[in-house]
């Protein structure tokens, strides 16, 4: 069977600075992989390689075997496959919720009005905000500005999803929504990429935890093995800084 | 310094030929006799004028922002070209580029539709210079997220900036642009050196020839007036425009 995503020797510079120093590893199909590390790690830019939102300096990048960093590839048609989730939401404030789930499926997918409105419903279901659809996201509390970009990507039925630190710039007492949310897409078989600071959801949800530092992949294993008896000095010291908060 | 202003004011008020100044500026029956023409001819020409530059200017301007946004260096080059050179001009040296520099130059070229439509590209080709700055700086403003956000849905970058970034640039930029209206107003009097014939002129034109024929200065004032009723409410509304901007996002 194929890998949902397959990494090859990546590489990324920023300039000078080597970002990602030779990543390998594969995401299986129906597999949830938190990545974890230090900040400047280089996690959140192997993220957003895998979509091409940044773009690799050398490497190469299979989507269901399709090689994403092939020049000729049809970024914009894979892109679809891949639901991503970021940080700071982005949801578009100029739209309604409605605009914010259909605009895409219409333009990209080229579904008619209606489809894409009953798609935008069923999404917003699964999210539990069908009571928010005619709201502008300036209105929602940033839970449920997560919740609806969450939304908004499972419009276009991605074969799997990235997130990018879902949840760090929400409000303690608002990351428990976002993070039910998630479990329950784990819990459908979703194919799922987390970085995340969250030690609690990796270690409930994940089937493999990714330990990063410094632009290489330290080492990776199931959640229980990782994350309570790590096999290198790294990840440890990394382990203790994080509980100790 | 309070004291010193109020007394400068008092004697001004007590010295000021009160009489003289309302027979000059005021004259009632001058401004009957001038007011269906004002209204059916002057102010008309002047709106026509101002929204005729505005949407070539704002036209103009979209293209030139997108190329000064362009990854394409001879786009970048030419956009840069065209708005330090027609910012750099008095407005009038355009106008008289377009009047009579060009039909000198090119055996009596004129565009079609006369004064009304010269008139207008002349002032829309210098506007656009100004308005491709706020609308490339209106685009700037709207956060790269969006665009990343987009991106990751599969549109293609053409597709992110036509339904995600402009209509939110262009939210951002309704403020300056209807100050750039305002300008562009106030600009259409410098439109009489095109020597405009009796149903072309705007309001500056039509309220001097108006004096000549009067011996008057009424005209004036009227078309004063006209302009602020124009411009008043526009700049207030600009303001409060800002407010909200202000307040929301």
């Amino acid at each position: 069977m194929t890998a949902a995503i397959q990494i090859r020797d990546l590489h990324k510079y920023f300039g000078d600075l080597e970002v990602l120093k030779g990543i390998e590893f594969e995401v299986a199909e129906g597999e949830v992989v938190c990545v974890i590390g230090p900040s400047g790690s280089g996690k959140s830019t192997l993220l957003r390689c895998v979509n091409r939102l940044e773009e690799p300096t050398s490497g190469t990048i299979l989507i269901e075997g399709e090689d994403i960093t092939d020049p000729e590839a049809d970024v914009d048609r894979l892109r679809t496959r891949i639901g991503m989730v970021f940080q700071s939401f982005n949801l578009f404030p100029h739209l309604d919720v409605l605009g914010n789930l259909t605009i895409a499926q219409i333009k990209v997918l080229k579904r008619s009005g209606a489809e894409a409105v009953e798609t935008a419903r069923q999404a917003l279901e699964r999210v539990d905000l069908l009571d928010k659809i005619d709201e502008y996201p300036i209105r929602l509390s940033g839970g449920q500005q997560q919740r609806v970009a969450i939304a908004r990507a499972l419009t276009m039925n991605p074969d799997m999803m990235l997130f990018d630190e879902p949840t760090s710039a929400l409000d303690p007492e608002l990351i428990g929504e976002v993070l039910d949310v998630m479990r329950g897409l784990a819990d459908d078989g979703m194919t799922m990429m987390v970085v995340t600071h969250e030690m609690g959801f990796a270690q409930e949800v994940a089937d493999r935890v990714m330990f990063m530092d410094e632009g290489v992949v330290v080492e990776d294993g199931p959640p229980n093995e990782l994350l309570t008896s790590p096999k290198m000095d790294r990840t440890r010291r990394f382990l203790r800084m994080v509980q100790d908060r | 310094m309070y004291g010193i202003f109020l007394i400068a004011l008092v004697a001004a008020v007590l010295v000021a030929d009160w009489d003289r100044i309302q027979r000059s500026f005021f004259q009632v029956d001058v401004m009957v006799e001038m007011l269906p023409q004002v209204l059916s001819i002057a102010a008309r020409n002047t709106l026509i004028y101002t929204v005729g530059s505005f949407v070539i200017g704002l036209v103009l301007a979209l293209i030139l922002a997108l190329m000064k946004l362009s990854t394409i260096k001879p786009y970048r080059w030419f956009a840069t070209t065209y708005i330090e050179f027609f910012r750099g001009l008095p407005a009038l040296i355009t106008i008289i580029l377009f009047g009579f520099a060009l039909p000198i130059a090119f055996d009596g070229f004129r565009l079609p539709g006369g004064t009304l439509v010269t008139g207008s590209v002349a002032l829309g080709v210098v506007a656009a210079a100004y308005m491709a700055e706020t609308i490339r700086a209106g685009v700037i403003a709207v956060p790269r997220g969006q665009t990343e956000a987009a991106r990751s849905l599969g549109m293609s970058s053409s597709r992110a900036l036509y339904s995600i970034v402009l209509p939110q640039a262009f939210r951002i930029i309704i403020p300056p642009l209807t100050n750039e209206f305002v300008l562009l107003i106030k600009d259409t009097s410098l439109l009489f050196v095109l020597g405009t014939t009796p149903m072309t002129k705007e309001l500056t034109k039509f309220a001097r020839d108006f004096m000549q024929t009067t011996q008057n200065a009424t005209p004036l004032t009227v078309a004063a007036i006209v302009y602020l009723l124009i411009t008043l409410p526009l700049t207030s509304l600009v303001r409060r425009l800002e407010k909200r901007t202000a307040k929301g996002r």
